[in-house]
């Protein structure tokens, strides 16, 4: 019994249970977002085209998440007889897996950070560059053709919008001096990036869109043609799992927009009196923020044309991009505007 | 050096939270859910028809080749990382570097983009 007691008291089994706390204080009120999120995105798009939304379960539809995850919860699972079984699996569970262990390195606030490893950034990009290995994995072991055309097309898709966002990325650890999330933040406290490097958060904004497979660039799931694209096959928690990890997969994006461009938990104007709210809750605005425009883009924009989408993404974003990194580079370096 | 890992240490522990709840999600759902699997709910969907033909079949080489640029501009981009963090401490040396590399970058993306590489029509 004592030795229980002693092992743990002991320090690590402390910092232990802490850092669990506090991860999942971060897992679970981003569950409830993504929960909300499905429902915001019903409710905006249907006022958009002037009608209802969900609003039937629960005051103003307020319960039709939980309704739609204990329906997908009840549902049965069905591998097909033709899928590989354990990458088919996998496949939806690695989606979920990578869109929630992204979160460890998000600042939240000053200090607010599960990891505050000093390659932040380089840790969010590669997490977000693991994410085509879901899609691709879920469309190969389908074994199906809809499933394998929409893997092909996110893929191709994923990694073209990917080299654009990378670049983008350079130009604000120029900017900010480091590859810490936190110091990047910090080094916006007398400026937001997105207004010195405003092209860049245009293209980091529409680039995040393609990387999420989002309208105007949904055309893996095209649902008109390939009728859900990569996990038509799937069913049941599974596909609640894609589901979930594609919508947490926006919010982490958004949560990118605004650690690298909108001053992360930094209020708008350095006074004082903003200071009194808490950094988290300015963090959870600025990304609320910018999931609106998700959905508001979704509401307005008609889908791109497979040709056009790479158009935009090698023949535009990426030259844009490599003159901007150059540009940037050049002007810091000219005016001794380079941090040490 | 162990301090620099035991940074790292959460994020494992956030991989092994992680895994756990798909892997109970994945398996809750398997428990509460009826499962009645027959033949034709098994096999692949298909549009209203049995599936013919094997899915696993050509694919178009423009995907191999978008593959194939993505390596190329993705490995460039993790060269820049290193340069565009220390920038102030390099100076224009390493500056006129970076450009010089990114000169003969540019030139074999011109060649690509005048070879259709890029074209999906």
């Amino acid at each position: 019994m004592e030795t229980i007691t002693r092992f743990l008291t002991s320090p690590m089994m402390i910092e232990l249970i802490w850092t669990v706390a506090q991860i999942f204080a971060v897992i679970v009120p981003l569950l409830i977002a993504v929960a909300y999120l499905t429902l915001a995105e019903r409710r905006v798009i249907g006022l958009m085209q002037l009608r209802k939304g969900p609003n039937v379960v629960g005051p103003f539809g307020l319960f039709q998440p939980f309704a739609d995850a204990l329906k997908l919860l009840s549902k049965e699972t069905i591998l097909p007889s033709g899928a590989s079984k354990a990458v088919f699996v996998i496949a939806p569970m690695l989606t979920f897996i990578l869109s929630l262990v992204a979160w460890a390195v998000i600042p939240f606030g000053e200090g607010m950070v599960i990891a505050d490893v000093n390659v932040g950034i380089l840790y969010l990009f590669a997490i977000s560059s693991l994410g085509v290995y879901g899609v691709i994995m879920a469309g190969w072991a389908s074994n199906s053709k809809y499933p394998f055309l929409g893997a092909m097309r996110s893929a191709a898709q994923m990694i073209s919008y990917e080299v654009s966002l990378g670049l983008v990325i350079i130009t604000v650890i120029m900017a900010a001096g480091s590859l810490n999330l936190s110091d990047i933040v910090m080094a916006q406290k007398d400026m937001w990036f997105f207004i010195p490097l405003f092209p860049m958060f245009v293209i980091f904004f529409i680039s995040t869109l393609a990387e999420t497979n989002r309208a105007p660039f949904d055309l893996p799931e095209g649902e008109s043609e390939l009728v859900a694209g990569y996990f038509v096959e799937y069913s049941s928690m599974s596909f609640a799992l894609f589901f979930l990890g594609e919508y947490a997969n926006m919010i982490l994006m958004s949560g990118m927009t605004t650690t690298l461009f909108l001053g992360g938990w930094l209020p708008p104007f350095d006074w004082p009196i903003l200071y009194l709210i808490p950094g988290p809750i300015w963090f959870a605005l600025k990304v609320a923020l910018v999931l609106f425009v998700f959905l508001w883009v979704r509401a307005t924009t008609p889908r791109y044309r497979y040709d056009q989408l790479m158009r935009l993404g090698w023949k535009i974003f990426l030259p844009f991009t490599l003159i901007f990194v150059v540009l940037t580079g050049g002007v810091l370096l000219g005016f001794g505007l380079l941090p040490q | 050096m162990s301090s620099y890992l035991m940074e790292y240490l959460p994020i494992v522990v956030f991989l092994a939270i992680a895994i756990g709840l798909s892997a109970a999600f994945v398996i809750g759902s398997v428990i509460v859910g009826a499962q009645r699997p027959d033949p034709e709910k098994l096999s692949a969907y298909e549009c209203g028809f049995e599936a013919f033909d094997d899915s696993r079949s050509r694919f178009d080489i423009r995907f191999y080749l978008v593959a194939i640029l993505f390596i190329i501009f993705d490995l460039e981009v993790a060269f820049l990382f290193p340069w565009a963090v220390s920038l102030g401490g390099i100076g224009a040396f390493g500056f006129w570097s970076m450009f010089v590399f990114l000169v003969v970058l540019t030139v074999g993306f011109i060649y690509e983009w005048k070879k259709g590489a890029l074209d999906w029509d």
